[in-house]
């Protein structure tokens, strides 16, 4: 993927403070997209209906794309390589929200986290439009018209399942149960993330989180499903849960097993 | 709904160098692989065409940011312009995001002629949503269709069927 969206534009000036803290956070943004695309795409050829493994398949290669403008964003400010970033790191050094390492579930898990993440997406990518930093606002608007599909389709199925059958309400009801402690930890600043936020380069969090908070319990309501009461989780973007280290042994094995491979 | 249109990227505008016009003509043979029936002009994804010193460079922007076709697009222009005898770039860019009201009205004929519904016009705001509005089928134009699908074959793309003639089709997407 690398290369793949190399913008015409001259990169800004930034101090040596808010260069690292940037990359740092383009990073998690970038991770975020790339972590919740695998699993989605876990499901080709086992979804429940057709209609639904394309749906996902198109959603995974979203977001896939959208891991890749984020990426391509750090390599211009370090460099790096978006491929070795993906293939050769490991599990300590990926800096995803612990809510989309998760495997998959049910159908019921898998489409309330993403209506989850797609809600926060919206809010938060819309504040990131105002980015003082030009490309990272460029970023967040080419992806914000491409999620509106996402919430669109993941609103909707949220809805059918928790007023469905006694099963699909049971099932939505416990997947939120597992996800909502997890989901609040993408509210949660990265380190450094503060120095960003004082240069209105990216949104102060409480205020983005509590829009959301705002349009998920209206849905949640209306669905008739109640967020549970929480501790948060052990796991943050910094350890992770086992899981992850599966994920990637998955995702990465073909690219380690010839890393001189041509693609 | 109407929309504060952005103009289209215009080719070849009146202050085009002669090299310029040449690599906005032979532009015009390159194809979205996705959508074959469609030259990348009519897409709307060039955006700017420089030549100096025999050195062409083209700047061109996304459709859907996970689009692979993309790749494919770069190279095939690489290869179409470097025939002319220039040296090539092209470059990316993602700003202003394209929009598929920049598809040009030759190109959704195009698209229609290929079975695939042209896209209604993009909403401005992208936090408001609305309904997918009823497309209209490219066989027999009734707008007595529904959404079957809003995810298609491609990024691009949602699957429809047509209650007149009975057919199932593919629209693309307003983005």
């Amino acid at each position: 993927m690398s290369g793949m969206n190399t913008p015409s534009n001259a990169v800004p000036a930034l101090s040596p403070e808010l260069r690292t803290a940037l990359i740092h956070k383009l990073t998690a943004l970038a991770d975020d997209e790339l972590i919740l695309a695998h699993r989605n795409s876990e499901w080709t050829g086992h979804a429940p209906i057709l209609e639904e493994d394309i749906a996902l398949a198109n959603i995974a290669q979203d977001e896939l794309g959208h891991a890749s403008l984020w990426y391509d964003l750090r390599t211009q400010l370090d460099g790096s390589n978006p491929d070795e970033l993906t293939f050769f790191r490991d599990a300590n050094a990926y800096r995803n929200a612990p809510l989309l390492e998760l495997p998959r579930g049910d159908w019921a898990f898998t489409m309330t986290r993403q209506y989850l993440f797609d809600q926060y997406e919206y809010v938060y990518l819309n504040a990131l439009t105002q980015s003082t930093y030009q490309p990272v606002a460029d970023v967040a608007m080419k992806i914000l018209k491409e999620e509106r599909f996402h919430l669109q389709h993941t609103q909707v199925w949220v809805k059918r399942l928790a007023l469905g059958t006694t099963e699909s309400t049971r099932r939505m009801q416990h997947a939120l149960n597992d996800l909502w402690a997890y989901a609040q930890q993408l509210f949660t600043p990265l380190q450094h993330e503060t120095t960003l936020i004082n240069a209105s380069i990216v949104p102060d969090l409480p205020q983005v989180h509590q829009q959301w908070l705002t349009y998920v319990t209206n849905h949640l309501t209306t669905c008739q499903l109640t967020p549970p009461d929480t501790t948060p989780p052990n796991e943050t973007r910094y350890t992770h849960t086992p899981h992850l280290t599966d994920l990637l042994n998955t995702m990465q094995s073909v690219a380690r097993n010839d890393p001189q491979g041509n693609w | 709904m109407t929309r504060p249109h952005t103009p289209h990227p215009t080719p070849h505008t009146p202050d085009c160098t002669p090299e310029e016009t040449r690599v906005w003509q032979a532009l015009k043979s390159v194809n979205d692989p996705e959508l074959p029936a469609v030259s990348i002009l009519d897409m709307g994804i060039v955006r700017h065409v420089s030549v100096q010193h025999n050195h062409a460079r083209v700047t061109i922007t996304p459709t859907f940011s996970g689009c692979p076709a993309l790749e494919t697009i770069r190279a095939d222009i690489k290869t179409t312009i470097t025939q002319l005898g220039f040296t090539t770039d092209v470059i990316t860019s993602l700003t202003p995001a394209w929009t598929s009201d920049w598809i040009s009205p030759e190109g959704h004929k195009k698209l229609a002629d290929a079975g695939i519904s042209p896209p209604e016009p993009a909403q401005t705001n992208p936090l408001v949503q609305l309904a997918f509005t009823a497309a209209r089928c490219p066989r027999c134009a009734s707008f007595d269709t529904e959404v079957k699908n809003t995810f298609g074959a491609t990024l691009c793309k949602s699957l429809h069927y047509c209650h007149a003639c009975k057919e199932p089709f593919e629209a693309f997407k307003p983005l």
